[in-house]
């Protein structure tokens, strides 16, 4: 892609450096724009945590997952995943450490990380950089997304290594 | 529902540092949160400035016009009301490419860009209209670069077959996406039957569809 498309656009006697820095002007002021919105997100996520929050509500879900044959050890990632991209992938990270890459924790571990996206992040960074403020059913929507394949990453990896 | 998820994440969580006798951590994690959301701004500033410029140059080379006109059929099934050869057409698509790619950092970009392309043809600017939605439930639902850094994380602690993660992840990833494009149907169905007839989309809709108990929906894990 970096390659192909300033080649086919110079066949097409485009100039191209000119057009590069033309559009490259907008990513600074977008990037600006989404501090305010990231902020305010990863501020109340990571006070949660720090809070001893997340963990008392995985205490409240671990022994109903247990019952289902499904490690307890993974549930965190539920709600992390939704919540923030580089949390979750540390708490995966430390999975993969501790069970082993190739065990059923680390393959479920490793499916719901790369399943799917962190809503909020994506859902804040897009909405931020056009500054909607009523995000309508968005929200409802990833987040029902995000439980459909948490559930289905599950699956999967009791079908396939379990 | 953005508003109640974000408060209550801020009270829950400062009730139980209190509680726990964490304030501490409580006060730090305010901080470090802060930090964070800089620091991720700051990291995105390279990735949007540089794929923002390339992507000028396919624009200039009417590189867009012609990627709409192949795979214009999925994306007017999906975005009903983004008229055919409208500017955010091209960057959804680019978007969605990226995505299938595994190119999350050229995602992003691109659908930062569909979003202000679409946001040209929203009446109200501070409500979503339901092609944003939309737009959203397929970048939520996505795969991202994370196989290739998992695959990494996998080879670095010995894995016997660091890619055996791939497969699971497709289909986990097939099934969200179709929920969300499912989901995000209905909700679009639901905002269309609240409203009286009139003039199209993103009139501000039953509120009932934008606010909502900060309850987490994980808690439909449970059965």
């Amino acid at each position: 892609m970096v390659t192909f498309i300033p080649l086919y656009a110079f066949s097409r006697k485009v100039p191209v450096y000119e057009s590069f820095v033309e559009g490259a002007k907008d990513g600074f002021g977008t990037a600006i724009a989404i501090i305010p919105h990231l902020v305010g997100m990863l501020v109340a996520i990571s006070v949660f945590r720090a809070s001893g929050a997340l963990d008392f509500l995985m205490g409240f879900v671990s022994p109903l997952v247990q019952s289902l044959g499904i490690p307890a050890e993974v549930l965190p990632l539920g709600l992390l995943r939704p919540l923030t991209g580089t949390g979750s992938l540390a708490y995966t990270t430390d999975l993969i450490r501790v069970h082993g890459p190739d065990s059923l924790i680390g393959m479920i571990a490793s499916t719901i990380q790369g399943s799917t996206d962190t809503t909020l992040y994506v859902l804040t960074v897009y909405f931020g950089a056009v500054g909607i403020r009523n995000g309508r059913y968005a929200l409802k929507v990833g987040l029902f997304s995000d439980v459909v394949g948490f559930i289905a990453a599950i699956a999967v990896c009791l079908l396939v290594f379990g | 529902m953005l508003n109640g998820i974000w408060l209550g994440m801020i009270l829950i969580g400062f009730v139980f540092a209190a509680v726990n006798g964490r304030m501490n951590e409580f006060t730090a994690a305010v901080f470090d949160g802060a930090k964070s959301g800089v620091t991720v701004s700051f990291g995105l500033i390279s990735v949007l400035v540089f794929w923002l410029g390339i992507m000028r140059i396919a624009e200039d080379a009417d590189l867009l016009k012609k990627i709409s006109r192949v795979l214009g059929p999925v994306v007017s099934f999906l975005f009903p009301d983004v008229p055919k050869g409208h500017p955010a057409i091209g960057y959804i698509l680019s978007n969605m490419s990226a995505n299938l790619l595994g190119l999350g950092n050229a995602a992003t970009p691109m659908g930062i860009k569909a979003m202000q392309e679409l946001q040209t043809l929203n009446p109200d600017k501070e409500t979503a209209t339901p092609a944003m939605c939309t737009l959203l439930a397929l970048n939520t639902a996505s795969i991202t670069l994370i196989p290739a850094t998992l695959i990494a994380i996998r080879l670095n602690y010995g894995s016997a077959d660091p890619a055996a993660i791939v497969g699971t992840t497709l289909a986990a990833t097939a099934v969200a996406t179709l929920a969300a494009i499912a989901a995000d149907r209905l909700c679009r169905r639901l905002t269309l039957l609240r409203r009286p007839p009139g003039p199209p989309p993103a009139i501000r809709a039953g509120t009932a569809s934008a606010t909502g108990s900060a309850t987490l929906p994980h808690s439909s894990v449970k059965g």
